[in-house]
Parts: C-alpha cells; sequence; structure tokens
C-alpha cells in the first residue's frame, strides 16, 4: 500500500464538505463542478452565469493560493498523456453532461440529500473506473 | 454581486480543500482505484470527512425557508434511475479511469500550467458540448 496522505486527506476533504455548505447554506445551491461548468460554457446568462463564473475561477484561485500559502509547487503526477488524456477528457465532459453530475455534486452533495440517482451514479462510476484502472494497468498493459 | 462573492470564497475553499487532500494529483487518484496496485487510501479519507460535514450539514440547512443569498433553493428535481444517468456515469467513470481527472481537480489544475490539463479540460468542455446534443437527441 502507498503512503497515505492522511492530514491532508481529511483536513483537505473537509474543506470540500465546508465549501459545498456554504454554497447550500448562502445561495442554495449543490456544488456540482460539471453541471456549474457547463452554464459557463454554454453563457446561459439565465441562469447565474456570475455566481457560476465566479466560482469557477475561485478553484484556480485555491489553488494558485495553496502555491503561495506552502511556498511549493502543486502535488500533480499526470498518468496519461497524448491521445489518451484528450479522450479521457471527453468521455468526462460526455459522461457528466449526459449523467447530470461528477464526484461533486453526486458524489458529495447528492450522497448527502439522500438522492438514489446520485448514489446510483457515484457507486457506478466509482466500480467503472476501478475497472477501468484494472484492465488499463494489469491486463492490457 | 454578493452571491458571486459568496461563489468565489467557496470556490477558493474548495480548490484548496482539492490541493491540500492532493486530489489535484492523477497519482492520488489513480492509487486508490487501483485495488491490485499499491493501494491509497487517500481519496477515501477526502470523500468521507467531506460527507461528514454534508451528510449531516445538508439536511440542517434545507430545513431553512430559504438560503441567506437567495430567495429559495435550487435543488436537482429528478427522481428517475433512467439510461442517461448510468451511460453517463459509465461514460465518466471509464475517462475518470484512464486519466486520473475528474472536472474539480481537472479545472483547479490549471494553476499548474501544467499542458496536460490544459489539454484535459479544453476536451471536457467539447464532451459537454457533445453531452449536451446527445441530451437533446434523447429527449426528442
Amino acid at each position: 500500500m502507498i503512503e497515505p496522505n492522511v492530514a491532508g486527506g481529511l483536513i483537505g476533504g473537509s474543506l470540500i464538505g465546508i465549501s459545498s455548505l456554504m454554497m447550500l447554506l448562502l445561495l442554495g445551491r449543490i456544488t456540482g463542478i460539471s453541471g456549474i461548468l457547463t452554464g459557463v460554457i454554454t453563457w446561459n446568462k439565465a441562469d447565474g452565469l456570475p455566481w457560476r463564473a465566479a466560482f469557477i475561477g475561485g478553484l484556480i484561485l485555491g489553488a494558485v493560493l495553496y502555491q503561495i500559502l506552502f511556498g511549493h509547487a502543486l502535488p500533480l503526477q499526470m498518468q496519461a498523456s497524448g491521445v489518451m488524456l484528450a479522450v479521457a477528457g471527453l468521455l468526462v465532459g460526455m459522461g457528466t453532461r449526459l449523467g447530470s453530475g461528477c464526484t461533486s455534486g453526486h458524489g458529495v452533495c447528492g450522497i448527502a440529500r439522500r438522492s438514489p440517482r446520485s448514489i446510483v451514479s457515484t457507486l457506478t462510476f466509482m466500480a467503472v473506473a476501478v475497472i477501468t484502472v484494472y484492465l488499463t494497468r494489469h491486463v492490457l498493459a | 454581486m454578493k452571491t458571486s462573492l459568496a461563489a468565489l470564497l467557496s470556490g477558493i475553499v474548495f480548490g484548496l480543500g482539492l490541493s491540500i487532500s492532493e486530489m489535484i494529483n492523477p497519482a492520488r487518484v489513480i492509487g486508490f482505484l487501483d485495488i491490485a496496485g499499491q493501494w491509497d487510501l487517500t481519496l477515501m479519507l477526502v470523500m468521507g470527512s467531506a460527507l461528514a460535514f454534508t451528510l449531516i450539514g445538508f439536511p440542517l440547512i434545507t430545513r431553512k425557508a430559504h438560503p441567506v443569498l437567495a430567495e429559495k433553493f435550487t435543488l436537482p428535481t429528478k427522481k428517475t434511475l433512467d439510461l442517461p444517468l448510468i451511460s453517463g456515469a459509465v461514460l465518466f467513470g471509464i475517462g475518470w479511469g484512464l486519466a486520473g481527472l475528474c472536472p474539480g481537480p481537472a479545472i483547479a489544475g490549471l494553476a499548474s500550467l501544467e499542458p496536460g490539463i490544459f489539454l484535459f479540460v479544453a476536451a471536457m468542455i467539447a464532451g459537454q458540448f457533445i453531452g449536451i446534443q446527445l441530451e437533446k437527441a434523447l429527449a426528442r
């Protein structure tokens, strides 16, 4: 087993939970990042474009702030490149649109709302991702 | 204006959380998904601690008459377990497993200026546009 980042995981996860509570308490919205992104890229002025763009900008600023606070680059080791990355991005974009959400909207917020759709979605994408990693790293590799 | 500031602040907290938890790092995500390899349970700690807040906080907040800065709560209304939900989750799962990136970490990861992240996010945006067309075709 790889040494887990216990402190980082617990503190970072708590911040993610607190951010989702802030969005619900203040704006009355689910923190579903794929859905928030859809509203920005379609430039949907009828459905809260300013707050959506502000949240997306904040996400990037948060990662910038990390680099300032901790004085080192973001921990980032890419696991795919070139065509594989592009294919993965296309699938993630299509899948989150068709499936109405991703790890944040279904995983962190939907499960908290006890939504059957979100529970089924989260179990499905987790299982499929585990199978995908198993096939690409242990069978086809 | 207030809603945008609140969303900006929430976004910053979320982005900071993704960075501190290292969920921004595809190696950590693949490490969790790779149960037959050297398993890394960090992602489980992240999901668990985030859910500890939301599972308790969400029911308490939605009991209020309305959110602080809006007239009403805007929550998902779909209830049915349908084919788009499942097929979307399958496609998303394959993409997530191939790259170790999902939408939040990919967007926050743009701050690293890593070219691969830009390629992924560009493809993800293109994928969302394709997904919107598919949704329209399915609704017909």
